[in-house]
């Protein structure tokens, strides 16, 4: 009788397909991609009649990045770590400044009246202006918004802003705006390479 | 008498460890399916700058994405190392894009192609210029949802 051959030992069979998926769970990008969310504005129409969109003047803060990446808010040139709190001061208005953006009464939904900025932060940037410097100035903003809207939150729910519900988050929008406008580059008519 | 009295013939016998290979690799295989590798092969050096604010991407199969950043050292000769714009798996200039989005939003469903994202990754060295060209362009083909990659972290 042929002798019977023994069993392979399969028990570490696991063990190598346990290393197999370990490594493919290492590699393959479950990971996350972030970054700044943003709305561009739509293309005008060029057959529409150009209409200037009056925008009151103090209503709005001009942020120019130049070339070397200075940056210019409203007249003067600041540094990236001061725009968030003067955009904040621009964005609440809370000395009732006469130059600063009008905080009208609006009826907004859950709450009552409430004093809601027109602020409206315009970006321009030249050419040159680097990427970097374009992120770090966009966080900036950004960062300053987030910021009102904590505090705004915290004001009316007693709550940070993130831990709000869909509606309550819906509601602090309404209240802070985040009213960023890229702005059309100066010669948006022509093509340019 | 006792049940459990040891040197009886009977021994409890060894539970079946083979199966146990079959169920890892189905495992396995789950996330082989499940999780994507990088279908496209990077031609340009993307070094994403940082922003604090950055939050996640909502939805990952509705974004596209927009490569732009100087060619990989081995296409330098071919490319020159000025900052270079890469679609899917080659270099493509502006006017490419209007054709880029378009496909982008075919492949997508027809519920969800209003919620398409262009998802610009951009070298933080890269120049405005080409990004504002870039954006026009996104401008004119209406795909206005769009995102500037970021890394988190101070």
């Amino acid at each position: 009788m042929a002798k019977k051959t023994p069993a392979i030992n399969s028990s570490s069979t696991a063990d190598i397909a346990f290393l197999l998926l370990c490594y493919f769970l290492m590699t393959t990008t479950m990971g996350t991609q972030t970054g700044l969310s943003r709305r561009l504005p739509p293309m005008p129409d060029p057959n529409q009649k150009v209409e200037d969109q009056k925008v009151n003047r103090r209503n709005i803060i001009i942020v120019k990045i130049n070339s070397a990446d200075r940056i210019l808010a409203g007249s003067e040139p600041i540094d990236v770590s001061q725009l968030k709190d003067k955009i904040k001061i621009f964005l609440t208005n809370p000395t009732d400044d006469p130059n600063l953006p009008v905080m009208e009464p609006t009826e907004i939904a859950g709450l009552g009246t409430r004093n809601v900025s027109k602020g409206v932060i315009s970006l321009q940037n030249d050419r040159g202006t680097s990427y970097q410097a374009y992120i770090a100035v966009q966080n900036e903003l950004v960062k300053a918004v987030n910021e009102l809207r904590d505090e705004a939150s915290m004001r009316e729910f007693g709550k940070k802003f993130l831990a709000l519900d869909e509606d309550g988050q819906k509601t602090i929008k309404d209240l802070v705006p985040q009213q960023i406008s890229e702005a059309e580059p100066k010669d948006v008519g022509k093509r340019r390479r | 008498m006792s049940m459990f009295k040891k040197g009886e013939k009977k021994e409890m016998p060894a539970i079946a460890s083979g199966s146990l290979s079959d169920i890892v690799f189905m495992l396995l295989f789950f996330f082989m399916v499940t999780t994507q590798m990088r279908e496209t092969e990077n031609k340009v050096v993307v070094k994403i700058p940082q922003a604090s604010e950055s939050v996640k991407l909502e939805r990952k199969d509705l974004a596209s994405y927009i490569n732009i950043g100087t060619p990989i050292r081995s296409l330098q000769a071919q490319y020159g190392t000025d900052a270079r714009i890469q679609l899917n798996d080659s270099f493509k200039t502006v006017d490419d894009i209007r054709d880029f989005v378009a496909a982008e939003r075919d492949s997508k469903s027809e519920n969800d192609r209003a919620f398409m994202q262009i998802c610009i990754r951009a070298d933080q060295d890269v120049r405005m210029g080409i990004i504002t060209d870039v954006k026009q362009e996104l401008r004119r083909c209406s795909a206005l949802k769009i995102m500037y990659s970021a890394r988190k972290g101070e």
